[in-house]
């Protein structure tokens, strides 16, 4: 296959496991490309991207702008912050404002659950999400997956367990779905208050004990209390989340093997995992970084190349 | 579909050994001399040539790379079809070195234009030579000519050349192939 089966990107529970391998062996590509001395190419020249953002975001909308770049494409970012969106003005008229200006692509980061799904049926323009509230950011969960494949060589068969804030959190449902899709075996691992209630219907298992979930798992991904999301306390103090939920570098010595941290980032760290472990030789949070930009440079030009000119 | 022979496995192997020779004749010891196949295609046609310049002519210090155009083209989302890359491997920098492109035909001239382009990602070349090993003469989009040329065929538009290569299809030549 060398052509995507959709035309936006709005979630991984869209794709087909072909999709993600097609944006795999693309995402290749492109990181021999971004470790070239010149780091561009051409393909976007005539592509122009809307990135929105009306939830905050460092990592995501840096790396989808230097991805953008990379491929030449025209690049116009826009904070809800500092916009009309203040004064009252709808998703559909923001964005509708924007396309009239002749962008191809939007990449939308929305608070509400389902807000790239309703504009991809209302806008002529490919959405890529970006992440809507707490329900998917696909390209976190691709890059997760492509780092895990470029470390363990592969994705099906191995096994992964998320740790921390699941009930919050877009990245472990988008993990969830990708890893099922590749054929990866998925536990999440947290305080009882922070699990969905019905996400065993995923298939998914809990863990309760965080020794008992390292002890079985290749791949540990640490998530970040998101405390901007808490309206109610989850959890007695963040004191006892730590000796619970929190990972050491003497934890993963314990461990009868070595195992792989990721973390999509902000880390609190000495949180949900220690600077040693962040900074250690079992992490591999920068890697992910770098893949992240590899990946959505590979979303974006199979996406734009199903643009007609 | 119609295919007439234009090189035989022999034709193909005398024009290898003099493409190999006219290199040799311009870059000596190719110190300063890359030779870079492009992909898909130009790269059996690169790995030919250099195992010809080590085996029967004793070159050994030879530099040989890939470079992969799709991303430079100038028809994405023009073409019909997706564009599929390849691998580009080039492990050294072609900052003031003599760089040859090598590929097996010579159509329009726009894929060697975007090489000409993607080629600037590894440094800044001294020159930039051109080898084919056919050259479809009055069918350039572009200004660009071969410095070494195996065979100039005159080919109509719908007639494809095919060239084949022992090591992918199971013999060495190369076909006029014409559509129905």
């Amino acid at each position: 296959m060398s052509e995507l089966s959709v035309h936006h990107l709005l979630g991984i529970k869209y794709l087909k496991e072909q999709d993600i391998q097609l944006i795999f062996e693309t995402a290749d590509h492109f990181k021999e490309v971004i470790n070239r001395p010149i780091k561009k190419v051409p393909s976007l020249r005539d592509i122009t991207i809307a990135n929105i953002f009306f939830e905050n975001s460092t990592r995501t909308k840096l790396s989808f702008e230097l991805a953008q770049k990379r491929l030449s494409a025209d690049v116009i970012s826009f904070s809800a912050a500092q916009s009309s969106v203040k004064k009252g003005e709808t998703l559909i008229d923001t964005v509708n404002n924007i396309l009239a200006m002749k962008v191809d692509m939007v990449v939308m980061r929305h608070a509400h659950p389902g807000a790239a799904h309703f504009l991809a049926q209302q806008v002529k323009a490919s959405i890529i999400n970006a992440g809507d509230g707490a329900h998917e950011h696909p390209t976190q969960a691709l890059l997760d997956s492509y780092s895990i494949r470029e470390r363990l060589g592969d994705v099906a068969g191995k096994k992964v367990v998320i740790v921390g804030d699941i009930l919050h959190s877009r990245v472990a449902l988008s993990n969830i779905f990708a890893l099922q899709m590749q054929g990866a075996e998925v536990r999440v691992c947290g305080p009882k208050t922070l699990i969905p209630k019905y996400i065993e219907s995923l298939g998914v298992k809990v863990e309760s004990n965080l020794r008992q979930a390292l002890e079985w798992c290749d791949v540990a991904n640490m998530l970040r209390i998101q405390n901007e999301r808490l309206d109610v306390s989850y959890f007695p103090s963040t004191r006892e989340y730590v000796q619970q939920y929190g990972v050491n570098q003497a934890l993963l010595n314990s461990l009868s093997k070595e195992i792989v941290i990721m973390h999509p980032g902000p880390i609190n760290r000495g949180v949900e995992i220690t600077s040693e472990v962040a900074d250690g030789p079992h992490s591999v949070i920068l890697d992910q970084v770098e893949n992240g930009v590899a990946i959505r440079m590979a979303v974006i030009y199979l996406l734009a190349s199903k643009l007609k000119p | 579909m119609s295919q007439k022979l234009l090189l035989n496995a022999t034709e193909v192997h005398i024009i290898l050994h003099r493409l190999a020779c006219q290199l040799i004749e311009n870059h000596s010891d190719f110190q300063h001399t890359v030779l870079i196949g492009l992909q898909p295609r130009g790269k059996y046609l690169a790995q030919r040539l250099t195992q010809l310049l080590q085996k029967d002519y004793g070159v050994h210090a030879i530099r040989l790379g890939f470079l992969d155009i799709t991303f430079f083209r100038d028809d994405f989302r023009r073409s019909g079809k997706p564009l599929e890359a390849n691998k580009t491997q080039i492990d050294f920098l072609v900052e003031n070195q003599k760089v040859v492109f090598i590929d097996d035909v010579l159509f329009t001239g726009r894929s060697i234009n975007a090489a000409l382009t993607a080629i600037q990602s590894f440094g800044r070349p001294s020159e930039v030579e051109l080898l084919t090993l056919i050259d479809r003469r009055f069918s350039r989009h572009l200004p660009i000519q071969p410095d070494y040329r195996g065979r100039q065929v005159d080919a109509i538009n719908d007639e494809v050349v095919k060239v084949c290569w022992q090591e992918k299809e199971g013999e060495d030549a190369v076909y006029l192939v014409t559509q129905p």
